[in-house]
């Protein structure tokens, strides 16, 4: 029948469509991106100090801190955090995060692109507080 | 109670706990994060290829358009182009228009009778604004998980994000937090959608009436997959470097489990994705494909114009003029009507 | 029409359907709903399967012993053949778009005249017998065998259903129950269930031409009455040409038009019509008592009875030599001449593309089938100022036009008989958009269903086109109801005189050959009706 050629091709279409992802990455290598931890923070998780909340939870849930840091901080006044541990922290992505996670290109970009994740923080502050 | 919907319902609950316990099981994740859904894909690519290539087996005899406006005649007789398509071209137009915008679903009415009887037509134009919600915001949905797929994330997928995000909507209060990462309206709309097609089914007398339990069915596992993406993105969090891990894993054939643990919601997700794959091609969601292939659309309203082949067609027994002279030769010689032979030339016996 | 329920009895329905599961519910096969069932002698002239005398209210239909195993087979078959059959079987979401587009389900309320319910009564079948989704999950899955029941189900309820195809307009898929209904009466008439109404016409459609089985002496003795009733009403005696060989043009039209009222009176437009295009331009025409019927009742019945009965049009066109056919006005016959005419027993190569020869139009768009339809006929010769026309003759009517379900929805002639009634009549008015042009409600009548015996169903399928009609009746003062359909002209009638009485049933031809200036007429003062013409009430006395 002449139109088995014309529902061939639109069968084809499509599937090549649905399977986009997998030509499109073909040969390439799909490692997760690796993080590379500043001299401090590097220290912190040596040292079993470890960041303000265990390291799954802050893979999932920074945003969401520092999100309710800044309220604490914008609205409330509050500044001080207590982590599980019971420590307490400056509320500060500057000078608190940024303290150890000083490398922003290596740290949370590589996450970030990898992800498609655009977070609006760097619109106000600056990447490298400290100029160096 | 239904016992169509609960069953479906019943079903969807059922493969959220099993994803969601299953993966706790040593051993499992690689059976929830990799091994279904390769199959998933492989059911879905074969199952549907199939399908549709035994809709193309079958035979297209007659081109039976349904015309929807004016035809080609005369020409000071505006035809309806569209809608009553002559040509190839025109049929493409009128099928976009179907595929695209549900167009003969935005003809919809709802009928009330009256006392009298009298009959009134309402617009209905909910089930359309539905349906186009339903599948644009799905589609939106899909293509946005393509950021999960892909590395580099291509442009468009990354612009897509940004328009879907468009209103930025924080909500943040000491219990409720939501607004971080950025909220997609797609993914609302497509909840908000299907619940509404549910909804309908349950309480529009003649829906509820007609419907299957393989109606509930794929409405509750959207329900599902849509729920558990919004769960875990604005309430539960997951590790999506380590979900883009997986999923990138399986689209380079290198498929692993990664080392950072991705939750289980997730998996139930994944799984109802998957479920969803797999069920398509044995499925009515099949109007996908069939809407491309139905005869009254696809072709256009031409057929005095341009033959149509029936590839089987074959003769048939027909009462030839003959044989009908035959019959009736005296009577039509009497009533003064042209015959081709004379009685003379016939068999002498007597017709009755 | 004693038992028929009076019209103010008639309950508005609120469109609720019970709470059992319909596949719980069996079909109840009733008086005043149901047709009768095929005369063996009318089957058994056409060679259909298990002719025998059966009624569709006895417990035993007397079924061939692999009645089952005959269905599933012939069910495989036309899922093969029809492409359509099969898509249409395995897409529909159930949406409900169609159901409250019907009207047997708007007229009954019955949920089973849902144009998807009635499809589902045989989608269920296909499930269980064709899908291993539906064999694996059952009835859960919507399937179920196919059992005695089940199949008093498919028959009473596809003959409910007219094929008008309205649903098919709303389906986002285009589903199209008429193409399931003429699927499913198939299966049927393999076994030999199918309604006398269609089965008799078909016999006699194929033995002497004409669906009342009016043999062609008798044909043309009624043309004679016509003949003689127009001399008297307009002193001109037309005379119209039978069987004649080497014609230019053979015209063919429903033999209701022929046989009953009020189409014998559009049958008298024709002839005049034809007469005043022969005194006048020389056009010439001739009628064919073998290819005696337009319409084509084996459409009905199954493809292959189409393709018999329809053949006789192209056979009689090459017998005569004819260049072109016209075709009167007819329903179901135009579906059949424009879908599947021309593929089924084309290609006419015998003939020319039709070319008007007073107007010099060529009617491209029917250059294959070689058929034009008469309202594209006489809406060209009235473009062209080829007619002398006093529209002023019928101004006695006030009209409102019925778009007739196949001419609409499988062909879109929408605006041809339109414009032939605004030139020959002053007062036209339309129905709702709802209810008109692609969106038009069937009679309730068609496809085989105007018996006598189904008359409660007829009143209730063709409530909505009735509503339709009362409200430009009450709105605008309508008294006529013109129809380009032989079943409309047979069917309205009685619908009207229903729910609108005060609404009389006109074909367009009709009032074409009220306005039509015979050359050398006397001053007419009655229509062809014999109703006195405007302004002649007194001289009639």
């Amino acid at each position: 029948m002449s139109d088995k050629k014309i529902i061939i091709a639109g069968l084809a279409i499509f599937f090549v469509l649905i399977t986009f992802p997998f030509w499109i990455n073909m040969g390439k290598a799909a490692n997760a991106p690796e993080l590379i931890l500043a001299p401090t923070a590097q220290a912190a998780m040596d040292s079993g100090e470890g960041c303000v909340l265990p390291l799954d939870e802050m893979r999932a849930n920074h945003m969401q801190i520092l999100d309710l840091w800044r309220h604490s901080v914008v609205r409330n006044a509050e500044r001080i955090y207590v982590g599980a541990d019971g420590k307490e922290y400056n509320m500060s992505l500057s000078n608190t995060c940024l303290d150890c996670h000083s490398n922003k290109a290596d740290f949370c970009d590589r996450c970030h692109n990898y992800a498609s994740v655009t977070p609006y923080c760097w619109d106000c502050h600056i990447d490298n507080p400290k100029g160096e | 109670m239904n016992a169509k919907y609960m069953y479906s319902f019943l079903a969807v609950l059922a493969l959220f706990f099993l994803a969601y316990l299953g993966v706790r099981v040593p051993g499992l994740p690689v059976v929830f994060g990799i091994l279904l859904p390769y199959a998933a894909v492989i059911i879905f690519i074969i199952g549907v290829g199939n399908r549709i290539m035994g809709w193309a087996r079958s035979a297209v005899p007659f081109r039976i358009t349904t015309t929807c406006g004016q035809q080609k005649s005369l020409s000071w007789i505006e035809q309806n182009k569209i809608d009553n398509p002559s040509s190839k071209g025109a049929v493409i137009v009128r099928m976009l228009l179907e595929v695209l915008c549900f167009r003969s679903l935005f003809r919809n009415t709802r009928i009330k009778m009256k006392e009298g009887p009298k009959l009134t037509y309402h617009l209905e134009i909910f089930l359309w604004i539905g349906a186009l919600a339903f599948h644009y915001a799905f589609l939106v949905t899909i293509l946005r998980h393509l950021r999960l797929f892909t590395e580099p994330v291509p442009y468009l997928i990354r612009l897509l994000e940004t328009v879907d995000s468009f209103f930025r909507l924080e909500i943040l209060y000491d219990v409720v937090q939501i607004g971080l990462p950025g909220v997609f309206i797609s993914g609302f709309v497509l909840l908000a959608a299907a619940v509404y097609l549910f909804l309908r089914r349950l309480f529009i007398p003649q829906v509820k009436y007609i419907s299957l339990a393989a109606d509930y069915f794929p409405l509750f596992l959207i329900m599902g997959i849509a729920f558990t993406g919004i769960f875990m993105r604005y309430f539960s969090k997951v590790n999506v470097a380590a979900a883009k891990e997986l999923a990138m894993g399986l689209v380079t054939f290198s498929p692993h489990i990664p080392e950072s643990s991705i939750s289980g919601v997730f998996y139930a997700h994944l799984l109802f994705v998957c479920v969803l794959l797999a069920y398509f091609p044995f499925s009515k969601l099949m109007h996908m494909g069939g809407i491309f292939l139905s005869p009254t659309r696809n072709l256009p309203g031409n057929t005095r114009e341009v033959r149509h082949i029936n590839p089987w067609n074959y003769p048939v027994k027909v009462h030839s003029y003959e044989a009908y002279e035959d019959d009736f030769r005296e009577k039509m010689i009497e009533a003064g009507l042209p015959v081709v032979k004379q009685p003379a030339e016939t068999a002498p016996e007597e017709k009755e | 029409m004693s038992d028929l329920p009076k019209p103010e009895d008639f309950a508005p329905k609120t469109y609720r359907p019970g709470s059992t599961d319909w596949m719980d519910v069996p079909a109840e096969i009733r008086k005043g709903i149901a047709c009768y069932a095929g005369n063996p002698k009318s089957l058994e002239a056409v060679g259909l399967p298990n002719p025998r005398t059966w009624s569709c209210f006895d417990e035993d239909w007397q079924l061939p012993e692999n009645w089952q195993q005959i269905i599933h087979e012939g069910f495989k078959e036309r899922l093969e053949k029809f492409r359509s059959f099969k898509v249409f079987m395995d897409i529909c979401v159930r949406c409900g778009a169609c159901a409250d587009k019907c009207h047997f389900f708007i007229g009954t309320g019955d949920p089973k005249n849902m144009p998807v319910l009635r499809a589902e009564l045989i989608r269920s079948v296909y499930r269980n017998d064709f899908t291993k989704v539906g064999k694996i999950l059952g009835r859960l899955g919507g399937a179920r065998p196919m059992t005695i029941d089940v199949l008093k189900e498919w028959w009473s309820y596809l003959f409910q259903c007219t094929e008008c195809r309205r649903c098919s307009v709303f389906c986002p898929y285009g589903i199209d129950t008429a193409e399931i209904t003429m699927m499913g009466r198939e299966l049927l008439n393999l076994l030999g269930l199918n309604i006398d109404w269609i089965a008799t016409p078909v016999a006699n459609c194929n033995r002497t031409g004409n669906h009342l089985g009016i043999q062609p002496h008798a044909f043309k003795d009624m043309l004679d009455f016509f003949v003689d009733d127009i001399e008297e009403i307009t002193g001109i005696h037309v005379d119209p040409q039978y069987n004649k060989v080497g014609a230019d043009i053979l015209f063919i039209t429903p033999s209701g038009d022929v046989f009953a009222d009020p189409g014998t009176y559009t049958c008298m437009g024709y002839l005049l019509l034809f007469h005043f295009l022969k005194e006048k331009y020389g056009l010439d025409v001739t009628w064919s008592t073998y290819a005696s019927e337009g319409g084509n009742f084996g459409s009905f019945t199954s493809h292959e009875m189409m393709k018999r009965l329809n053949a006789k049009m192209y056979r009689e066109a090459q017998r005569l030599g004819v260049k072109w056919i016209i075709g009167g006005e007819c329903g179901h016959m135009w579906r059949v001449i424009t879908q599947y005419m021309d593929t089924m027993n084309g290609p006419a190569d015998f003939m020319e593309t039709p070319v008007n020869p007073i107007t010099g139009t060529r009617f491209e768009h029917a250059k294959s089938t070689k058929m034009i339809h008469i309202t594209e006929f006489t809406a060209d010769l009235i473009k062209h100022g080829k007619l002398d026309l006093d529209p002023g003759r019928n101004d006695n009517l006030r009209v409102t036009f019925h778009d007739s379900c196949n001419p609409s929805r499988g062909m879109g002639l929408l605006e041809e008989p339109r414009y032939v009634i605004k030139n020959v009549c002053n007062e036209f008015y339309d129905m709702p958009a709802n209810t008109i042009r692609e969106q038009t409600f069937c009679c309730g009548s068609g496809s085989g269903l105007n018996a006598g015996e189904d008359m409660e169903l007829r009143m209730a399928g063709g409530m909505p086109r009735a509503n339709a009609v009362k409200y430009v009746h009450e709105k605008h003062d309508v008294n006529t109801l013109a129809t380009i359909c032989a079943i409309d002209r047979a069917a309205l009638p009685d619908l009207m005189s229903y729910w609108v009485p005060e609404v009389e049933v006109y074909g367009v031809h009709e009032m074409v050959g009220n306005a039509l200036i015979m050359p050398n007429e006397q001053e007419r003062t009655t229509d062809l009706r014999g109703e006195p013409l405007p302004g002649m009430e007194e001289a009639d006395e």
